[in-house]
């Protein structure tokens, strides 16, 4: 095949560069790193961290198919009609069985792609201006180390300090750490669609508490306006039990058709109303430090388990679990005696 | 290299072919094999194609054609790779004729999948083509 690879960045600080003068390829390798975590993800930490900082963090999370993608690419589209640089992280569940995935967020994503170019014309594969603002990466949940916790928010960072604005983040709504990972952007959207049971249902997914925005999608549909109500009524009830935000901010509900593109202008439109609010106060630094706050803790959580694996494993460990398996000791006298090992009781 | 990466395969329909139900199989297929697939589906362009795969770093792409465009598409394929200076195997899989089968060879396309192939294969004949560019 081709020997021009010679000349393709390699090293992360040349895939680094690249990308921040806009190399799409190589911002595509950084983010394979990222996902693989260990020293490569660090350095890569150690790069974007300096550099990002910018970037409307935008998270969208929903009941699967409540129109999510479709409502994100036309946002990107949106975006970058508009001049500016939108990426998207878009989170697909992988098989627990196999660790395999079928990412298929892009397919809903009908950015604009290169209507110059026709499959026959091969001459034509530089894609018009549209397409090489948005850059879109598909993640499955499972199987890179440390975790979508680790994994998401270095690869926002990344975006974010190659010049990315805002990058958004879609996941589905169902498991503790996707809402956490939308829950800590500056802007949750949380998209809802009628027919999918009434707003008891969204509060027991825990949704409702993470919205920023609410958008009631396929309001063409019929019980669409059953839905606003019962997110009003939601609402109106933060209200009175006090759960309400300290400064007053109701999130707005908007309603939306992805499938024809209405409400995506007004869906933006609240989104930086959102991020215009936070700015008014220290919104923002809030949200950014309990991002970082989290980030870290996962960390070292994964650090922690790690070492809890490896202390397991060795000799002691066995010796410690085969007492506890005999009755000799109990689990909990057993997980301090193997806790005092890789823990220090002097920094504790 | 850690042993928890999973391969990455961009699947895509070229063109105005409609038959999208093979493309589904091997989809399935590939994710139950533990790889990634990031499914384009439908109606996609040489361009669409390179855009996603430098976007989602692609270990490979899957072409499904069933409608005899391959001997123009999937050289028309290899080209725009090789023309946005991406080096990755591209896997035909459809309704190939025998005689084709060498033209395609030669043009670059790196393992033709006809009907009939079984899973296991279609899933070792990804990963031996991803395993030789690597190399």
């Amino acid at each position: 095949m081709t020997a021009r690879t010679g000349t393709a960045p390699k090293t992360i600080d040349e895939l680094y560069d690249a990308a921040r003068s806009g190399h799409r390829r190589s911002l595509g390798r950084l983010l394979t790193k990222v996902e693989r975590g260990g020293p490569d993800a660090e350095q890569i930490s150690e790069l974007a961290h300096p550099d990002a900082g910018a970037a409307h963090i935008i998270g969208i999370t929903g009941a699967p198919g409540a129109g999510k993608s479709t409502l994100t690419g036309q946002l990107v589209g949106l975006l970058a009609d508009a001049g500016r640089r939108p990426a998207v992280l878009a989170v697909d569940p992988s098989s627990p069985l196999t660790g395999g995935a079928i990412l298929g967020d892009r397919i809903r994503m009908d950015v604009p792609a290169s209507p110059g170019a026709t499959s026959r014309d091969a001459s034509q594969t530089t894609p018009p201006e549209i397409d090489e603002r948005v850059f879109i990466r598909s993640m499955a949940t499972r199987g890179h180390s440390g975790g979508l916790a680790l994994a998401v928010p270095l690869a926002v960072r990344l975006f974010d300090a190659v010049g990315y604005d805002p990058v958004i983040i879609e996941t589905v709504g169902v498991g503790q750490v996707e809402v956490d990972v939308v829950g800590a952007a500056d802007t949750a959207l949380v998209v809802m669609t009628p027919g999918m049971g009434d707003a008891v249902q969204a509060n027991k997914a825990g949704l409702l508490e993470v919205a920023d925005v609410f958008v009631v999608n396929k309001a063409d549909r019929p019980g669409a306006s059953d839905v606003r109500r019962d997110l009003e009524l939601m609402l109106d009830l933060s209200h009175l039990t006090g759960q309400e935000a300290a400064d007053g901010y109701r999130p707005p509900i908007i309603m939306s058709s992805a499938l024809d593109g209405t409400g995506a202008r007004d869906v933006l439109d609240a989104a930086e109303g959102h991020l215009h609010h936070l700015d008014e106060g220290d919104g923002r630094v809030t949200r950014r430090r309990q991002r970082v706050q989290t980030e870290i803790e996962a960390r070292m959580i994964q650090d922690l388990s790690a070492r809890a694996a490896a202390v397991l494993a060795s000799a002691e460990g066995a010796a410690v679990v085969a007492d506890a398996e005999r009755g000799e000791v109990p689990p909990t006298r057993a997980s301090a005696a193997l806790l005092a090992r890789i823990v220090r009781p002097d920094t504790g | 290299m850690s042993g928890d990466q999973h391969i990455r395969v961009v699947l895509a329909k070229l063109g105005l072919d409609g038959h999208d139900r093979g493309i589904k199989v091997v989809a399935r297929i590939l994710r139950d094999a533990g790889m990634e697939v990031i499914y384009l589906g439908l109606r996609q362009t040489t361009a669409s194609i390179v855009a996603a795969a430098e976007q989602e770093d692609a270990d490979a792409i899957g072409l499904s054609m069933h409608n005899a465009s391959h001997m123009t598409l999937a050289p028309a394929m290899i080209e725009a790779l090789s023309d946005a200076e991406l080096d990755i195997p591209v896997i035909v899989g459809g309704i190939v004729p025998d005689q084709d089968l060498e033209p395609l060879r030669d043009a670059g396309v790196a393992a033709v999948l006809g009907p009939g192939a079984s899973a296991q294969e279609v899933a070792e004949v990804v990963r031996d083509a991803v395993a030789a560019h690597a190399s």
